[in-house]
């Protein structure tokens, strides 16, 4: 069969990452044909400022060489600028005449930088900064010429002069608004971010409205509506960049602003696709990398005809880096009258943050000095998340409402190379700058596979993605709106979750196959994911597929790193007796268990027993009456209590029998990430119950009921969600928060991180405004409890489930 | 290379499932994948040794269980940006037995990086 033919209009960044994400998942599919204006492979455009300031090679920044091109057959003309589309005869046609016949058509011509049609921008001198000539144009005239005029206070104007005062010439900044990068930034952090690049050298005239560029036979300076005049031997014009459509419009393809396109990327002839800065779509354009990617991805997927995936517009954020100012910004960071705005200020570090509220939700962010929670700013925009019970917070970050902690370091441009970043991998900041520019990465989730850095607890991420806008300079590649589960779905957790309950899915096949998986038996994140949506939303009818359980669910012990296996039998409320300890020290002796000790949460841990021994360690414990503690599963682990009103002279309440009887409630319930509860007796709070997930507090009146509360990476304080007077109330709340979590927080999240996401406040409408939805929700705990409450070590200690996974299937002498 | 050893069956292994075999030599995981294609690799992660027979198989893939490196079942192959081998030992199913070849009595596994 003949191969369809696959024409690219355009060797940059966009069209070229659409024909990547092609060749990804169909690379046989297509025989494409490219061409390039310029005479070069395809290269970074936004990490030409690096260039112009020296600190990069122009090879550096080379993203495929020309091997790559024919690494995958792929037919390259450089340097040949195409000059018409006919449509009719499906070719496209180049300036000395070469022409290629296409079947599909894919536009990625760009942008041209706007040039102000002012008298004398035709001079030799005026120059814009688009491109690698204009660098080299640049690197030259910094040899022999000295002073400089920058039009254009906004990124890419503020690179164009930072740079050029790094190659050593007098650099003037001209502005029409009287602030700086005004698009992104208000007055304040505008003139923060002039005052910081006046203390580099840079001057600047701002409110300045050119009116004539000045020179004979080159530039010699330039003259403003105000009558004012600054001496110029090059004038580099930045003032904004116009989608490069003349190619589309010549070609009768529908035009405005770019070229229309739809949420496919498809113009108005549907075999003719558009990418890039050059498009608009739903009466926007973009200039950034990231929307360009993820149009680019859409483009590739309906090329491939997999088209299911939509392309429904980028909600921005630029994360920047000028001269050593953070400067970050999103959204609406003006406001108006229906908006609020939170401030904080402090001169000495040169810090300004600004977030501009409406109806308990995060709008918009500026933020210039210190940008490490600039992401999680963002994260709160795109999803919504209510903000009211963090306000107070808020302004301080992330680190100061709970968890992802990051040692209160804020600067990674201050720190040294060797500083250590990701805690958990042990990766230092310069590994991760050298793979961003060696391994021409972009993104975090690159940044994550290739150095490890943020891929474990992720209280790193901030720094990371700072350190990506650093080394990368202009814009970066933010996520998109809401992540799909994994890499084989483009719907989100969320989504999944309500296709399994609305179109009452019972099992992994049934979702993969009605959603369409792209992977036909999905990878190790979806299938334990999807395994607990199935059996938490239907726990009669869902079957557990061991299979699609982490190890530690499947075997029922915790793998350590040797391979070998630790148990911890329960304990109720933290109590035991003579029998199950002599029990336990039996089993310790007759199977020569390496390590005994005591668990944070009043239990005791066996270490170090062979996989083949666990099911007769069960059987043994199991004599003595002792079940499985659940402390290898996203499971309730541990229920702790002090020993309460029975002996402390301070307590006021049986905590300790309070801690047994919710664990008997508790047990055996599969939840989206381990649950530990904790019991105290009094305000004293022996058993640490305001760091855990749902922590009972006895006061003389009754019982305080904490929510949202871990240990770990980023200590987390608990929310107080209300206060009951009976133990069959805290077993009821108890049991409804419980199932409430196990219904709507994703698969691995936290209750801490659940609840700063939906917060407190919405906890408390589901659990307290009505009590009928929460009897409700207790209702359906309890009904899954039946299911759940089935000890998984006496099956397989004497009923012989799952026989095959404790013994070897062969021994070879 | 020695002749063909029987292990075991098809079904003697789970679906998207591993059993482990020992040899003097060391263990080896032999995965069944929901195709039923039948692999073995020596039951070590090039990255710190965990033991790959207990990870979580999807496709021809096994995710390590220890810090989640992808092996390709086929070529005891990291999946990139990763980099390392496990050795890869070759199988074959006959009437639903498993047959394996192992290197030369005494050989230790070589170790591929």
């Amino acid at each position: 069969m003949r191969k369809e033919k696959l024409v690219l209009i355009g060797n940059g960044m966009a069209g070229i990452r659409a024909l990547e994400e092609l060749i990804k998942i169909a690379p046989e599919m297509y025989d494409i044909t490219v061409f390039g204006a310029e005479p070069y492979g395809n290269y970074n455009r936004i990490l030409l400022s690096p260039v112009l300031s020296g600190e990069k090679s122009f090879d550096d920044i080379v993203l495929n060489d020309e091997a790559w091109y024919q690494r995958h057959g792929i037919t390259l003309y450089k340097g040949r600028e195409i000059t018409a589309i006919d449509r009719r005869a499906r070719s496209v046609i180049a300036r000395d005449g070469t022409t290629a016949f296409y079947d599909r058509l894919l536009i990625a011509t760009g942008s041209n930088p706007v040039i102000l049609p002012v008298p004398g921008h035709q001079l030799p001198g005026v120059i814009t900064f688009r491109d690698i000539y204009d660098v080299d144009t640049m690197i030259s005239a910094a040899q022999t010429l000295r002073h400089v005029v920058v039009i254009g206070g906004g990124l890419l104007g503020l690179e164009a002069a930072n740079g050029l005062k790094q190659r050593g010439m007098h650099v003037t900044v001209v502005h029409l608004s009287t602030t700086l990068m005004d698009r992104q930034l208000d007055e304040v952090a505008g003139t923060m971010l002039r005052q910081s690049l006046e203390s580099r050298g840079i001057e600047f005239l701002l409110g300045a409205q050119t009116e004539e560029i000045i020179g004979r036979k080159r530039v010699q300076g330039v003259r403003f509506k105000d009558g004012r005049e600054t001496t110029a031997d090059l004038v580099v014009m930045a003032v904004g960049i116009r989608p490069n459509i003349e190619l589309a419009k010549a070609a009768g393809l529908y035009c405005e602003r770019g070229i229309l396109v739809n949420d496919t990327l498809q113009t108005y002839d549907p075999r003719v696709y558009a990418v890039g800065e050059c498009v608009q779509h739903r009466r926007r354009t973009y200039g950034l990398v990231a929307p360009l990617f993820e149009q680019a991805k859409v483009c590739a997927n309906h090329l491939a005809e997999i088209g299911f995936r939509r392309y429904q517009g980028s909600m921005l954020s630029t994360k920047l880096k000028v001269t050593g100012v953070d400067v970050f910004s999103a959204g609406d960071f003006t406001g108006d009258a229906g908006t609020e705005s939170l401030i904080l200020r402090d001169h000495a570090r040169g810090v300004y943050k600004k977030l501009v509220i409406k109806d308990n939700r995060i709008h918009g962010a500026v933020m210039i000095g210190d940008t490490v929670d600039g992401s999680w700013y963002f994260q709160l925009m795109r999803e919504g998340s209510d903000i009211r019970d963090i306000r107070n917070r808020l302004l301080h970050g992330q680190a100061h409402v709970g968890d992802a902690g990051h040692g209160g370091a804020t600067a990674t441009a201050t720190m040294s190379d060797a500083t250590e970043i990701c805690g958990c991998n042990g990766v230092c900041k310069s590994e991760i700058v050298d793979a961003i520019i060696g391994k021409k990465l972009f993104t975090l989730e690159d940044v994550r596979a290739h150095t490890k850095a943020s891929s474990s607890c992720g209280s790193c991420t901030g720094l990371v993605e700072q350190i990506l806008a650093a080394t990368l300079g202009g814009d970066y590649s933010a996520a998109p709106r809401e992540k799909p589960l994994c890499k084989c779905t483009d719907y989100s957790h969320d989504e999944v979750r309500q296709a399994i309950r609305e179109q009452r899915l019972t099992s992994i096949r049934a979702v993969m196959d009605r959603l369409e998986w792209k992977n036909p038996d999905g990878c190790a994140s979806c299938r334990p994911a999807l395994n607990y949506y199935l059996i938490s939303t239907w726990p009669a009818e869902a079957r557990d597929d061991y299979q699609s359980r982490f190890i530690n669910e499947r075997a029922h012990a915790n793998i350590q790193k040797d391979g070998t296996y630790s148990v911890v039998p329960r304990m109720w409320g933290g109590v035991t007796t003579p029998a199950e300890l002599r029990a336990i020290a039996d089993v310790a002796e007759k199977f020569n268990v390496p390590e005994v000790k005591m668990t944070g949460g009043q239990r005791i841990d066996l270490l170090g027993v062979k996989k083949e021994q666990l099911p007769a360690v069960w059987r043994e414990l199991g004599k003595a009456g002792l079940v499985s503690g659940h402390a290898y599963g996203k499971a309730i682990r541990t229920v702790k209590t002090c020993v309460g009103a029975e002996w402390c002279r301070f307590g006021v309440q049986d905590s300790t029998q309070m801690g047994i009887a919710v664990e008997k409630m508790c047990w055996g319930s599969w939840t989206p990430h381990k649950v530990k509860v904790a019991v105290s007796g009094c305000p004293r709070n022996c058993a640490e119950a305001t760091i855990k997930d749902f922590g009972v507090v006895a006061v003389d009146s009754g019982w305080e009921l904490h929510v949202g509360g871990n240990g770990g990476v980023k200590v987390r304080v608990t929310d107080l969600l209300y206060k009951v007077t009976t133990s069959e109330e805290v077993l009821e709340y108890c049991g409804a928060f419980l199932q409430l979590y196990r219904e709507e927080a994703r698969y691995l999240e936290r209750t801490a991180h659940w609840i700063e996401r939906v917060g407190l406040s919405y906890m408390k409408q589901r659990l307290l405004e009505n009590p009928d939805n929460r009897r409700g929700l207790f209702a359906r705990f309890r009904e899954s409890q039946q299911y759940a409450q089935v000890d998984p070590w006496a099956e397989r200690a004497n009923g012989g489930v799952e026989g095959h996974e404790f013994i070897p299937l062969k021994q070879i002498a | 290379m020695n002749d063909w050893i029987e292990i075991g069956t098809v079904e003697d292994i789970p679906r998207q499932g591993a059993r482990v075999i020992r040899t003097a030599a060391g263990d080896i995981a032999v995965f069944r994948t929901a195709e039923d294609e039948v692999f073995a690799l020596r039951d070590r992660c090039p990255h710190k040794g965990g033991q790959l027979s207990q990870g979580i198989v999807y496709g021809k893939k096994v995710a390590c269980p220890l810090h989640n490196w992808s092996i390709h079942l086929d070529s005891g192959e990291a999946v990139a940006p990763d980099k390392g081998c496990a050795a890869s030992f070759p199988v074959k199913v006959v009437d639903g037995q498993i047959y394996i070849a192992l290197p030369a009595a005494g050989a230790r596994f070589a170790s591929v990086s």
